[in-house]
């Protein structure tokens, strides 16, 4: 397995790079998180032409690009250091990690290629965001007819479709619904971090149609697939904010010396500096397990836990960093005019988002229980 | 003094002088002429040098019969007593009646753009011209400063001492036109500090507090008190008793205003209160690890008030031991708050990502996530309560200084 990035990878990369900090400026964040729906549709089209992004791992024969998570996972790093905003994580992540697992072949036909171009914007509607064990309770399938609340909805307001994740006769489905749709409703919700647009979404006998079977197995694979690019886009906020924090400390003044100069805030750095290398491989590990399992037919998947541990890493790094991001910066660093706290935020709602470090923690455990008996 | 005689002493007082229909600053000199607004003052300063435990029998009586207290907020209360310890007799006479009758309000003008942890460093101008101080330069985060009457001010007297010696520490009427106040908006939404701009502003020679050149040891002495106030609650006014009448009326609109800046600091503590209850409604309290996180948090709660209520009765035993109360209570509060956000994440799950007043709680679980930050930096932060732990408890060696000489020379921020 592959241990480095590659040249394209690499070149991959800085073109993100460029256009993110060309793009996605704080100056532009903050503009767009005071929006309903969260992001420039002018800047997300000519991310999506000029870089190909929204359908990077979606393979060729669905319109992508044919890359792998590794791909994938360099953009969300990328996005993650600016906070970019805009419909990538519900319709290119969890939308398509959806179809790819669950959806039937036509079904991935009909509705892969146009989120590969960035045309539709799709996100994934599941009543639960804790645990894919307690997805389906709360929305309902009858004769192609759906009812239920989600109460967190990304992007919803953005979206034109929705795919649902509902309980219907025979067990858990995935089913199409128009966001126009009349017995549609999408409210918009108060979120701790404005950069992500959250609503909650009601269905009353909404029409839809069914793309796929779901159960319990294919729903995990999809959570591990969002969680892991969830945990890019948290380690490069993480990485962005460590070292926006230790420029800082080489500036300050106090005392006649740089707060760097101190110990205490050098201990400090060194050991979030661990924390983020550590973060930041295990990331990049779960990302080519998940490339070499599912682009190589039956192979024996190993380490399996590798996302759980990702994502557990990722968010309790994020967290770190942006809670060291504050305090080394002082009273600057509580105002709403420093920027700091757009990432704190953006932290602090990624950490519970797809479920609790605790909580990926315990499914480590368990797969470790059932590797090793 | 037996605390049944005080006891019986206050109520008959009561008797004849409480009535819900006074005007509440009428009220108030009722009490501070009855010596009742700070029993633990001296007898000299309107008090009566009372005990902590006298005075608690005092707060008891006045809760149980939802008597109005005298004022006692936050940078009011550092102020009166930095003056009873460091002002005279003439400065006493002036400030202090105002302060506990709520009259006058006060913020806490130290730190500067330039100078936060390292107070000392303050680049404040005090100069004398024309038979009065005239001060020039900015002060930031200066919580209160857009409702104060009077600021207690650090400034810099003399800029070829070395630092700590050239500080003088002003009393500072903030309804001038030397004094601009501008609101400054924080992480959680709130504006409760403010950027304080001071041009030409004016000081009387009368209002300059313990000598000139004394303002670090003056300084020194309002921190401990503020140390000591992050770990405490603040202090509520009669319950249970129906409260209609003029006096309540006025208190009630004096409170909306005195308490508009702190409405979030219960959630910068972190919100313990509403743990437990949360836990067993949303039935996290199932999961054996958040179970280990909750009991770790209570502990390091109750623990760090069983320290406090230990170190008060050391101190009032009198013995010579130092008394680490004030560093470490404040260095508890935030280790508390941040493990009382963690255990909030931790119950509210994907929830934690709302926020507002559709969002648990009310949002107040939300505003806890977002302002938890902020007490490890107010009033000093953790890193600086650590050095002073470890320097001035633990006696170990102090750190280099790279602050000596004259002030002037000393290496600062290009801005200030
Ligand atoms: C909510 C709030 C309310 C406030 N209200 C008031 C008020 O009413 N009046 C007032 O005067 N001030 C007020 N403050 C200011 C507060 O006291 C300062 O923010 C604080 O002392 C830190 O100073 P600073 O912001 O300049 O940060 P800095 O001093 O620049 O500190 C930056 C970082 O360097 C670290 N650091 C600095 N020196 C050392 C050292 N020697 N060793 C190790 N680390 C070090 C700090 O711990 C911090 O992490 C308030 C602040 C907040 C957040």
């Amino acid at each position: 397995m592959q241990k480095e990035f590659t040249s394209d990878q690499h070149q991959f990369r800085e073109s993100l790079t460029r256009f993110m900090q060309a793009k996605s400026t704080p100056d532009d964040v903050r503009e767009q998180m005071t929006t309903e729906q969260g992001y420039d549709t002018k800047v997300w089209q000519q991310l999506c032409s000029e870089l190909g992004v929204a359908g990077i791992h979606i393979p060729e024969q669905y319109g992508g690009f044919g890359f792998g998570h590794i791909e994938l996972g360099i953009v969300m790093e990328e996005m993650g250091k600016n906070l970019f905003c805009g419909p990538y994580l519900s319709t290119s992540v969890m939308s398509a990690s959806a179809l790819i697992h669950c959806a039937s072949e036509d079904a991935k036909e009909a509705l892969l290629p146009d989120i590969a171009m960035g045309q539709s914007i799709v996100t994934l509607v599941m009543d639960n965001l804790d645990a894919p064990e307690r997805v389906g309770s709360k929305i309902q399938e009858n004769s192609n007819l759906i009812t239920g609340t989600a109460n967190i909805v990304v992007d919803a307001a953005a979206a034109d479709s929705m795919l649902v994740v509902a309980t219907s006769s025979s067990g858990l489905g995935l089913f199409l619904v128009k966001a126009n749709d009349s017995n549609v409703v999408v409210t918009s919700r108060e979120s701790l971090d404005p950069t992500r647009k959250l609503c909650e979404v009601t269905f009353s006998n909404a029409s839809a149609q069914k793309v796929g079977d779901v159960d319990l197995g294919t729903l995990q694979r999809v959570w591990r697939d969002c969680s892991v690019a969830l945990a890019h886009e948290m380690i490069g906020g993480a990485q962005y904010l460590l070292s926006s924090t230790i420029e800082y400390t080489k500036l300050r003044v106090q005392f006649g010396r740089p707060i760097g100069s101190f110990q205490a805030l050098k201990h400090r750095c060194a050991d979030l500096l661990m924390e983020v290398e550590f973060a930041r491989a295990s990331t990049y590990h779960a990302a080519r397990l998940l490339d070499a399992t599912t682009t190589i037919d039956g192979v024996a998947e190993t380490e399996v836990y590798a996302p759980h541990m990702a994502k557990a890493l990722a968010a309790d790094t994020y967290s770190n960093v942006a809670r060291a991001a504050v305090q080394l910066r002082g009273g600057i660093g509580f105002t709403w005019e420093d920027d700091t706290h757009l990432w704190f935020k953006r932290a602090k709602s990624s950490e519970v988002f797809l479920g609790t470090p605790e909580r990926h923690r315990e499914w480590m455990m368990q797969l470790m229980e059932g590797e090793t008996s | 003094m037996d605390h049944n005689i005080i006891r019986r002493e206050v109520t008959d007082w009561l008797e004849q002088n409480w009535s819900a229909e006074l005007s509440l600053i009428e009220w108030r000199n009722r009490l501070v002429d009855g010596g009742w607004a700070a029993p633990n003052w001296p007898v000299e300063n309107f008090g009566r040098g009372f005990s902590v435990d006298e005075t608690q029998v005092v707060s008891d009586v006045f809760r149980n019969k939802g008597v109005v207290f005298a004022s006692q907020g936050g940078p009011r209360r550092l102020a009166a007593e930095t003056i009873l310890i460091h002002g005279n007799d003439e400065q006493k006479q002036r400030y202090l009646r105002q302060t506990l009758t709520g009259e006058n309000a006060w913020c806490q003008l130290f730190s500067e753009p330039g100078s936060g942890s390292d107070l000392a460093g303050s680049s404040t101008k005090a100069e004398k011209r024309d038979g009065r101080w005239i001060i020039n330069g900015q002060k930031v985060w200066t919580t209160s400063a857009h409702h104060a009457d009077f600021g207690i001010l650090l400034a810099r007297s003399d800029w070829d001492l070395p630092k700590h010696q050239g500080l003088s520490y002003f009393l500072i009427n903030m309804r001038q036109p030397g004094v601009e106040v501008r609101p400054l908006r924080q992480m959680n939404g709130h504006a409760s500090f403010n950027e304080v701009f001071m041009t030409d502003a004016e000081v009387s020679f009368d209002d300059l507090l313990d000598g000139e050149g004394n303002g670090w040891a003056v300084a020194a002495s309002t921190l401990s008190f503020e140390r000591r106030g992050f770990a405490q609650a603040r202090q509520t006014s009669g319950v249970s008793v129906e409260r209609v009448g003029r006096v309540y009326d006025e208190y009630e609109a004096e409170l909306a205003i005195d308490n508009e800046p702190y409405t979030w600091y219960p959630q910068r503590q972190g919100r313990v209160d509403l743990v437990l209850d949360r836990a067993k409604q949303t039935g996290a309290i199932a999961s054996a690890s958040t179970r280990q996180e909750i009991a770790k948090l209570l502990s390091m709660k109750r623990a760090s008030e069983l320290a406090a209520e230990q170190a008060e009765a050391t101190r009032r035993a009198g013995t010579n031991e130092v008394i680490p109360a004030g560093s470490i209570g404040k260095l508890a509060a935030s280790v508390i708050a941040r493990q009382a956000a963690h255990v909030h994440t931790l119950i509210s799950g994907s929830e934690a990502m709302l926020s507002g007043e559709h969002s648990a709680e009310n949002g107040m679980i939300a505003e806890t996530l977002i302002s938890v930050p902020a007490i490890s930096i107010a009033g000093g932060t953790d890193e600086i309560q650590r050095n002073i732990i470890a320097e001035r408890v633990l006696g170990m060696p102090k750190e280099q200084r790279s602050d000596t000489g004259p002030f002037r020379d000393i290496k600062r921020n290009i801005d200030s």
